[in-house]
Parts: C-alpha cells; structure tokens; sequence
C-alpha cells in the first residue's frame, strides 16, 4: 500500500507538467492579450511593447513557458499582471474561501444523498423511489447558476432573510466560523450542493439496489441478521463505487464554481479565474488551474486510498 | 405564495439574524461593476470606474473636474494647481502654479518635488519609483508631454512635443501619490496598494482584494467645501448585474452601478431611485475608409445614419439611453449646428444607396466587429441585431464579427488594414467610447495622424480638411475660441457622416432612497462628498 501511494505520488510529478503545459498552450492560445486587458484602448504601441518586455511577452512562447516553470518549482507562482499581487498570495486566498463552500456543499449533498439513494433503494412503495429519482433528476438538470438567482430573489429579495452576496458582514474580512458568516454561506452552498446531490443519490440508488440483489444478502437474510446489521454489510459493499463519485465531485466542487462564485461575488477560485479570464490575467490562471489541478490529483489519490481500505479485493498495483 | 415560504425561511431566518449589522447613517455601500477592486496605488485601472472609485476619492490631480452640476457638462477646474498657462511667446511651454498647504493622508506635504516624483513614476523607466502598472494607465493620457522640472517649491514647468491648447485637460488624468508612503513601505508599490496615501478628500482604510475598498472621510482635505459628510464609503466588487440589483434590493448595498435595463421596473418597485444623466459616451459603428470600402462615399454613411430606428433601440434599453446625433449629444458646448441631421427616415436611406449605385442585387456589403459584452458596451449583442434588422431593411448586406471584449479591444490595436482585420473581412467596428475632453473625442478618432497603434483613428480616415480643424482646436488658448472651433470640428464630422452615431449611454445607477444629496454629473466621474445617508 505504502509503495502504491508513493509510486502514485511520483506519476503526479509529469501529469503536472502535463497540465502545466496543457494550461499555457490553452491560454496561450485563445485570443486577446494580458497587455491590452491592462491598459486603456487606445495606448500607443511603444508602451505596449514596454510593457511586453517588462512582463516577458516579448520572448518566444517556449522560452515563456521554461521561465515560467523555473519560477513555479522554488514555488513562487510570480506575480498577477492584473493586480500585481503575488499569484501564490491570491491563489492562497481564493482556494481557502472555496474549500469552506466546497466542505460545506459536500457534506450537505453527500450525506442528504446517501439517505435519499439508500432509501429509495431500500424504498417498498414506488412513490418514494419517483420521488428521489425526481429530485436527483432535478439535480443534475437544473442550471445552479439558474437555482442561485432565484434563491436570491426568494430569500435575500423577498423574504430578506439571507444575505445575497459576499463571503461575510461588511465589517469584517475573510471568513470565520460565526453566525454572521455561517449566513452568507447558506445560499451559495444550496446552490452548489445541487449537481452533487443530484449525481450521488443516483449511484447511491443504483449501486445499494445492485448490492441488495446479490446472493451474500440472501444469504445474512438466512442467517437470521437484522435488517440493520444487513445494512451495513450493504452500505460496505456500495462504498467504493459511491466514493469514487464522492471524489469527484469533492473534486469539481473545489475547483469552485465560476458561475456560482460570481452570482454571489464569493471571492473563491471561481471568481478569482473569473476576473483572470477577462483580464487574461496569464499568471493567475496558470497559477490557480496548476494547484487545483494537483488538489484534484490528491483528491482521487485519497480517494483510491480509501477504496482500497474499504474493500481490501481492489488492489492496487 | 411567499407566506408558506415565509413560514419555511424561519428557521433559516434565525440563522441570518445578525448576519446584517447595522451601519452608522454616515457609510455608504456602493456595488461596483468592476471584478475587482480598482487599483489604489495612483493611477487606477479598470476604466473611468476606478478613476471615479479609487482616483478622484483618494487622490487629486493638478486640474480636477468640476462634478458640482447636474445641468452643464462637467469641465476642468483647478485642482492641486491654482494656476497654469503657456509661456509667453513658447506654446510649448506650460508654468503651473500648484496650491500650497496641501497634506498627504500621511502628513507630508505636497509641492514641486512631488509632483516631478509621480511623472517621473510614469513616464521614467529608469526612476527607482517608475511602476509599470501605473504607467501602463497614464502614459496615452499625456502623450504630448515631453519634459517636466522644477521652477521652484510650488512651481513646475511642462513641456510638450507641439503646442497643445488642451493640454490642461490632459493633466486632470494624473493623480500625485505619497513619495513617504512608498518610502516608507519598502519602494514596493504592492505594500503601497494596501495602505495608499493621495491627497484626495477620502482616505483609504481597508483594501481587501476581490471583496471591497473601505474609504473613509479625510477631515484634512485641502478644499474646506469638499470635505465628505459621509463617515465611509464601502465599494464592493460584483461583475453581475442579477448580483447588484438583488444587494441593492435585499439592502446590502446602498447604491449600484448600471443596473440591467430590465431590472429598472423592479428596482423601482422596490423603491429605489434610478439616477441618470447625460454623458460624454458615444456607442457608434467606426467605419473603414480605405479604398474598396463601401464606407468611403458618404452618401452610404448618410443612408446608415438615416436607416436607424433610435427610439427603437432606446426603448429596447427602457430608455436608458439618448439618440445620438453625433460624437457628442445636442446641447454639449461641442456640438455646434451640423447641417446633416442624423434621424429615422428609411425612404431618404434607400434613396441615398440608389444614388450610390446599390440595388436589392447589388447590396453594400458591411462587416462590422462586435462585443458580447465590455465597458461602456451597454447591451451590444441585443442592440447590434436590433441595428443589423434596420440596416438590412434599408438594402444593407450586414454582417458581424463576434468576439469577447479583451479580443475586440485587442482587435482594435490595429487598423482596419491590419492582419486581425483582414483575416476577419471587416470593414467597421463597434466600440464605444468616452469622449471627456477634445482629443479623447476628436483627435485620437478622427485626425489622420491617430492610425492605431499611435491612436484610435481605426477606420484610417484621412481628411486633410478636418486635420486642419482639429489642428486649429488643439493651437486656440483661448477658451471661448477653442470651444467655436470644436464646435467646427463636430459640425465637419457630422455633415461628413463619417461614423455611424447610434446611442449616447444614460450612466444609469440605482440607489436606495436613504442616498441623499447625490448630483449626478454630466461625466465618467462622480464626485461622492456630497453625499448623506438618512
């Protein structure tokens, strides 16, 4: 096991580099430029060009590229054209923010999932069974940005009992674990629970109804188990599937929602690629897609970890 | 409906008890458009919002905008200067007089040294205090000026490449920033975008990236009649329009930025206040007028200026715009008395084509370059059909070319004759533009010398005759004089139609009714001191 989460640790290492590399050709490659996102329409050509050879535009896209990663690997992530900002101070920022959302849709669309699949699973009247189908239907159909905006018009507009937008109280900075803050959390993590919840209670349906058709489950039945203690053999059983869903859709939700950050100005990863996009703020999205892009590979490194402890019949190399 | 709502928001409702602290009647909460916030370090970044948000609060300029009025365009007035004027018998030469007793936030004084200090953080690569960034926001707003000194402690003396009447305006652009601050913080303008220091009527006290700017009252400003009522001024990033409209309306801000013309009717039936007024904006097509171009005879330009339905795509915008009839609107000192009349008459458009040579099978064939979505753009995608229906009717073949705004700004750093152009086959453009003062609205469009990447004039025109006019413009020191020649320049360009004029913006915000005292200028920027909480 140790040398299997080592041997996976090392493969991280070039699909790193490949996604560092696939991130620069992307950005790279879209059209516009940082320089002109910076400054007003109509500079003249010699400041652009200034500003160019000051930001290192100038230089071939390869060499672009190696100066880049030379500054990456001493982990300094360089500097945003944008705000001027250290990328690795924004990233650091941002990312803390959308894990607080990420952690707190995750728990609310997992565990809601697990009891609405299983029961649904479990469920002797068909009724129960449309209605979660339906629910995880409208999960994974409705457009969360969609759902956000009209929560905002029911709880912030008209009933007023949420607030609509930002991470926390104008009086404060950052988030932290208090009533006020916990407020402005509740909206977006609606939201943003919607799509998880939706596709976790679908493989937590199917995957306990696949569980409870299997012999070993006749078999506790004939042995006298209770219902619960069946349960849980079940749920065991449905966990390495459910997880490796759980994982990556953890996943995506870390990645943060552009959308959903931007509806509810959530200074998360989404917002801050977001205003990079616009800007094509270059540093700040190589910088940012590069760390999710490990925090993802960690995810489904951990997650495979699990599995493997769960069910000790998945090995692993 | 909402009553069975209500009952399931109880409990949620507890939760959020104190999520909405109470402020004091003297702090403003404004949502701004911007994704982040503003530059603070001098120049700001992105656009006139930043220049409204974070220039003219916490800094000043040598010349600053009188934004007193609500009835007159906003014009020059003096700021930390009290004086300036050529030299006699050197046009080239500029003495301004700068006003004394004028403090930092930090305490440090401002005089000739300072404000050699900031030109030299701008345009001088070489100065140990030279900041790309600011620099990458000042330098095309002075390009004439050439050489800058010290006369003595409260004098300095200008110098630009030609003689330059409007040079004054030019410098309303520059704001002074603390050379003790940056000093004082490393020489890292990084640290200094955290803790500012302008001269400027509000003082920055919090700046936290991507969630808000705190401003707050700076009692020691220099102008005793400027000094802010209000305690604070908060400014929130929020890019999305839905996000702005539902914080103004759940009362988390008290002021908004554009709200979305089809938000206007709610906002007003939940009792806010939307606030126009007119502005030097001009949302117009710049056409190609290179050879082949069927933009080059005028008779094809009058007949797009004629096929327009204004009042149309005014009311597609709930009216948040005015119809133009040129760079700037009727009534702006500028717009003198053009003879073309810029109005809906189809019938006189398609005659106009015929006499051009242009039938239902032989259609002038226009390509214009659009924006999904950008600065100023107002509602481009909507708008630019809206226009396209019109054009067509008339017997134009209308086509676009359709990009995301960063492409389309960078579209536009080359002329129409450009590769990005050619390759895209298009013969106009679509971006709007500020035209504040007489080289923002006439030079860097129309003169010959202004082909990008020097200037803005995209479609290449070449017309020695307006050349001339706009020369005459920028040489007349005279006030009343440079004013009957600007109103020249604008009635030449109208009458030549040479660009399509289709809207003026309305500067439209949205703010609760416990904003008080707000008068809404004739400009970009807006002056917050004024203003009182009820």
């Amino acid at each position: 096991m140790f040398l299997y989460a080592l041997r996976r640790l090392i493969y991280l290492v070039p699909v790193a580099f490949g996604v560092s590399l696939l991130v620069f050709a992307l950005v790279h490659l879209a059209p516009g430029d940082p320089i002109s996102a910076i400054v007003p329409p109509d500079s003249p050509k010699e400041m652009v060009d200034k500003l160019k050879e000051y930001y290192g535009f100038d230089k071939p896209l390869p060499v672009q590229y190696l100066r880049w990663l030379g500054v990456t690997l001493t982990g300094d992530l360089g500097t945003s054209i944008g705000t001027g900002r250290p990328v690795a101070t924004e990233v650091t920022t941002a990312f803390g923010n959308t894990i607080i959302l990420a952690i707190a849709a995750s728990l609310l669309a997992f565990s809601l999932a697990i009891v609405l699949g299983t029961a649904a699973a479990y469920a002797k009247s068909r009724l129960v069974d449309r209605l979660v189908t339906s629910i995880s239907l409208v999960g994974v159909s409705v457009p969360h940005f969609w759902l956000a905006i009209v929560l905002v018009i029911i709880f912030a507009v008209e009933l007023g009992v949420l607030p609509p937008m930002g991470i926390g109280p104008e009086n404060s900075t950052g988030w932290r674990f208090d009533r006020a803050h916990l407020a402005h959390m509740v909206l977006p993590t609606i939201a943003l629970s919607v799509i998880p919840l939706g596709v976790v209670t679908r493989t937590v349906r199917a995957t306990i109804k696949e569980t409870l058709s299997m012999e070993f489950v006749t078999a506790l039945q004939a042995k006298g188990m209770s219902d619960r203690q069946i349960l849980v053999h079940v749920l065991k059983n449905a966990a390495p599937t459910c997880l490796a869903v759980m994982g990556l859709q953890a996943g995506n939700l870390i990645g943060g929602s552009i959308l959903i950050e931007t509806v509810f100005a959530w200074p998360g990863t989404g917002f801050l690629l977001n205003s990079a996009i616009f800007r094509r703020d270059l540093p700040i999205l190589q910088g940012t897609t590069l760390v999710l892009a490990f925090f993802f590979m960690m995810l489904n490194l951990t997650v495979d970890m699990i599995q493997t402890m769960l069910d000790p019949r998945i090995k692993r190399g | 409906m909402f009553k069975r709502v209500r009952v399931a928001a109880a409990s949620v409702g507890l939760l959020a008890a104190t999520a909405m602290p109470a402020f004091s009647q003297g702090t403003l909460r404004i949502g701004m458009t911007a994704a982040d916030i503003p530059q603070t370090t001098g120049q700001p970044d992105q656009g006139f919002e930043g220049f409204r948000f974070a220039g003219y609060t916490i800094y000043d300029a040598l010349v600053n905008w009188d934004l007193s009025k609500a009835d007159a365009i906003a014009d020059i007035k003096p700021g930390l200067a009290t004086e300036w004027a050529p030299v006699e018998g050197e046009p080239t030469k500029w003495i301004f007089k700068l006003r004394q007793g004028v403090k930092f936030h930090d305490g440090s004084d401002f005089d000739s040294d300072v404000v050699i200090w900031n030109l030299e953080k701008i345009l001088n690569d070489k100065s140990p205090q030279f900041d790309p960034k600011q620099a990458a926001q000042a330098r095309q707003r002075v390009p004439t000026l050439i050489a800058w000194k010290a006369v003595d402690k409260y004098t300095v003396e200008l110098t630009t490449r030609v003689a330059n009447a409007l040079f004054p305006y030019d410098m309303s652009y520059i704001f002074y920033s603390s050379p003790k601050r940056w000093e004082e913080l490393g020489k890292d303008w990084v640290k200094v975008a955290l803790q500012p220091s302008g001269t400027g009527p509000f003082k920055v006290d919090r700046a936290v990236p991507r969630e808000r700017l705190e401003l707050a009252r700076f009692d020691g400003y220099w102008d005793k009649s400027r000094v802010p009522k209000l305690d604070k001024v908060l400014l929130f990033p929020m890019p999305e329009a839905a996000t702005r409209t539902a914080a103004l309306l759940a009362g988390q801000v008290d002021w908004i930025e554009v709200p979305a013309p089809d938000a206007v009717p709610r906002l007003k039936q939940g009792g806010m206040v939307i606030v126009t007024n007119k502005y030097p904006h001009n949302w117009a097509y710049q056409p190609s007028m290179v050879e082949g171009s069927p933009w080059s005879d005028v008779r094809v330009r009058k007949a797009a200026n004629l096929a327009i339905d204004r009042a149309g795509i005014s009311k597609l915008l709930g009216g948040l715009m005015i119809e133009s009839k040129g760079v700037v609107y009727p009534g702006h000192p500028w717009f003198g008395s053009p003879s073309f009349d810029i109005k809906y008459d189809p019938a006189a458009a398609k005659k106009l084509l015929a006499e051009a040579g242009y039938s239902a099978t032989k259609k002038p064939k226009i390509k214009i370059a659009i924006s999904t979505s950008g600065s100023g753009q107002m509602l481009p995608l909507p708008m630019n059909e809206y226009v396209q229906e019109n054009l067509n009717a008339v017997g134009f073949d209308t086509e676009f070319e359709v990009m995301e705004w960063n492409a389309l700004v960078t579209f536009s750093f080359q002329p129409v004759t450009g590769d990005a152009s050619k390759k895209a086959g298009t013969n106009a453009i679509n971006i709007s533009r500020a035209t504040v003062d007489p080289y923002s609205a006439f030079m860097r469009l129309y003169h010959s010398d202004f082909v990008p990447p020097k200037g803005a004039n995209w479609g290449i025109l070449k017309d020695p005759k307006l050349d001339e006019l706009i020369n005459k413009a920028h040489s007349s020191f005279d006030r009343a004089a440079q004013t009957k020649a600007l109103a020249g320049v604008h009635s030449y360009i109208v009458d030549q139609a040479y660009w399509v004029y289709i809207a003026h913006d309305l500067n439209p915000r949205a703010m609760s009714p416990k904003v008080t005292g707000f008068v809404q200028a004739q400009s970009w920027f807006q002056d917050l001191t004024p203003v009182t909480m009820k």
